[in-house]
């Protein structure tokens, strides 16, 4: 039962991971972005009908990316060229991602496509325990393993990430040391947006394939919290994002069970958890110890110095 | 303070946003003088969700279709996504201002709107889905999809091999939980054995979390599904793992073409027509409709070629009788879900026991949410 359990945790939190990975990406760069489920909609669509025209998955999933990683520079354009407010810009991105999917989408509401099918690596899933829940799973989730990993490297283990770190930190001192703090803030947006994309992807292609208007349903918000939750680790992304799907698929299965335990508390506990995180990483900022990039929100105009 | 000002003008934005996501089909001729001679209709809907959801805003779009094939009908108009409760009083008073005179608004939510706009626009013609409450130019429709539930029980019943039916549910109200009855009852009719077991997904439409819950009932041993939601996402999970599902809203088999046995489906179309017709030629009277399948607003979709030709016909005797009046799949004895008999037998649910039931039957595995 456990086994089942971890699996429909990972699967269920797979395109939360993705939303989470993005959004990390654009806040370490300094750059907030509420667009999250926009951008996963936009992924969703695009993905669904480059597989539904192409029949090609791997088309499907590289759409999903490029479709958002364009939506994401408009955000990018408008908060890192025009410094525009990023709360704002966000939020129309998210409205607008609403809007263009419902249009677009139309046509293939109600078309069908072949998803991505469960495929057991060798030797792997063969381990006790794990091996069947993270191991005998779909193309996309192992490449979200993999996204784990490439962003820590990246951040920690390469010069680009700690340039992409400084310019989020401290945009002036990172312009100072001859970074190209516009440059690092556009693709980090855009890159952001694109691996944002994958996860709507991941709900059209591989958890239901199908189109339907707002089949996101609230995910991508769930990530915007979930962000701050991992305190910008795209490991603790991992925790954060299996915690959330973990408690989904645990609350269906005891129901499913016939348990007595309340499925109201059971769906509270993610936000609870949400809350309780808040708490903690306020008390650490107050401290100074918090993980939050320094220019976080904020515009960065060389001319404006403070 | 100026961050805050932006952040609330950004609120502001998104709600107005959410609702103004109308695309109103306009009529490509409009404002051309009409003759006066003979009543056109000018329809307008509210719909609660996206047409593209591909269940219940879906199917009432195509009673839409259906009711604009009538000469007198002029282009309809629709609007998307309103959400339920005061907000959507604005957007009734907007079709009414733009001189429709018969508007469906096609959610439980949009209750007290509905009445509220209609108290002061008496000369337009309303019919509110699902709600309690008319006035004299407002009347209220819904359907009893419980007889099809039942119908479909039959089949889950006789096709079960593990005798254990999985049910993905949306919100424990009365209207869902009635569905879950009958359709033990069904189920129980033919196979006393089967238990179905209920998962609440407590939402409408999240296609994940429906996938997720179906996964679950598979999880537990379920090799038949059938489901209460907007989405087709039960549909797949089913497909997915060589089990056979029943569908809702409407018929829509090619999200599982191996799995699908039959759906309860809606048949707006018929009521739609037949309003129009009436405010047309003048004979509409406000009244409480909650038609069945003899009145073809509820119906079976199609039968899966999996089912058994002698389960078929069992069926389509039970229709048969439904149709006739002389079977009710709420009549006694039935017993809750302790086994304790709360009705005798003979008697049968009258309408507001159905409309307020909070109780499962015996067969139920699963709690009413409190």
């Amino acid at each position: 039962m456990l086994e089942i359990l971890l699996d429909a945790t990972v699967r269920a939190g797979t395109p939360i991971l993705f939303a989470t990975l993005g959004a990390i990406i654009n806040e370490r760069a300094g750059i907030i972005n509420l667009g999250i489920e926009g951008l996963m909609l936009i992924g969703a669509l695009s993905g669904f009908a480059a597989t539904f025209t192409s029949g090609s998955l791997l088309l499907g999933v590289v759409a999903a990316f490029v479709a958002a990683f364009i939506a994401g520079s408009i955000h990018a354009f408008i908060t890192v060229q025009l410094r525009g407010n990023q709360i704002v810009s966000g939020l129309a991105l998210t409205m607008f991602g609403i809007g263009v999917t419902a249009l677009f989408g139309r046509s293939v509401v109600g078309q069908t496509i072949d998803g991505f099918e469960r495929h057991a690596l060798p030797l792997l899933s063969k381990l006790p325990f794990v091996g069947k829940a993270f191991f005998n799973q779909n193309w996309l989730i192992y490449f979200s393993f993999l996204l784990v990993g490439l962003i820590w490297f990246f951040f920690y283990h390469t010069r680009w990430g700690l340039n992409l770190r400084t310019v989020g930190e401290n945009p002036a001192a990172a312009d100072a040391c001859g970074i190209a703090v516009n440059r690092y803030r556009f693709l980090a947006v855009a890159c952001g947006s694109g691996i944002v994309g994958i996860g709507g992807a991941y709900l059209s292609l591989a958890s239901t394939p199908m189109w339907i208007e707002n089949m996101t349903a609230g995910r991508g918000w769930i990530a915007v919290a979930l962000v701050i939750f991992a305190s910008w680790s795209s490991v603790r992304a991992l925790f954060g994002a299996y915690l959330f799907g973990g408690i989904t698929a645990m609350q269906l299965r005891f129901q499913a069970m016939g348990t007595t335990v309340s499925a109201h508390v059971l769906q509270m506990l993610p936000y609870v958890f949400t809350i309780v995180v808040l708490v903690i990483s306020t008390i650490r900022q107050q401290k100074g110890a918090s993980q939050q990039p320094g220019n976080l929100g904020l515009p960065y105009d060389r001319e404006d110095r403070k | 303070m100026k961050k805050l000002l932006t952040f609330l003008a950004a609120l502001a934005l998104l709600t107005a946003g959410c609702t103004n996501e109308q695309k109103p089909v306009e009529p490509a001729a409009k404002a051309t003088a009409q003759p006066a001679t003979e009543k056109q209709i000018k329809a307008g809907f509210i719909y609660v969700g996206p047409v593209g959801d591909a269940g219940w805003t879906w199917s009432h779009d195509q009673g839409r279709i259906e009711m604009e094939k009538a000469a007198y009908v002029t282009p309809s108009t629709y609007i998307e996504s309103v959400p339920e409760g005061a907000e959507s009083a604005r957007v009734i008073n907007g079709l009414v201002q733009k001189g429709h005179n018969l508007i469906f608004t096609t959610s439980f939510g949009y209750m007290d709107a509905t009445l509220d706009v209609a108290s002061k626009n008496k000369d337009v013609i309303f019919m509110h889905c699902s709600g309690y409450k008319s006035a004299e130019n407002v009347g209220t429709y819904f359907g009893r999809m419980y007889e099809p539930r039942y119908l479909s029980g039959i089949i889950a019943g006789k096709m079960t091999k593990a005798n254990s039916i999985g049910y993905v549910a949306a919100f424990p109200i009365p209207e869902v939980i009635r569905g879950i009855n009958a359709f033990t009852l069904g189920v129980r009719s033919v196979n006393p054995q089967a238990v179905v077991k209920v998962v609440w997904t407590q939402t409408w439409f999240d296609p994940g979390v429906e996938r997720d819950a179906a996964d679950s009932l598979l999880d537990v041993g379920a090799d038949v599904l059938t489901m209460h939601q907007d989405a087709p996402a039960t549909l797949q999970a089913a497909e997915a793992r060589n089990a056979y599902v029943i569908g809702y809203n409407s018929d829509n088999r090619k999200f599982a073409p191996n799995a699908f046995l039959t759906a309860p489906i809606w048949n707006w179309g018929s009521i739609y027509s037949k309003t129009a017709e009436e405010v047309q030629n003048g004979t509409w009277k406000t009244a409480q409709i909650w038609s069945g399948m003899k009145e073809d607003l509820v119906q079976l979709a199609p039968l899966s070629e999996k089912i058994p030709a002698a389960v078929k016909q069992l069926v389509e005797e039970k229709r048969k009788a439904i149709v006739a009046g002389s079977l009710h799949p709420f009549t006694g004895p039935l017993n809750d879900q302790t086994g304790k008999e709360t009705v005798a037998a003979g008697v049968t649910l009258d309408d507001s026991a159905l409309l307020g039931m909070n109780w499962f039957v015996e067969g139920v595995q699963g709690t009413i949410p409190q």
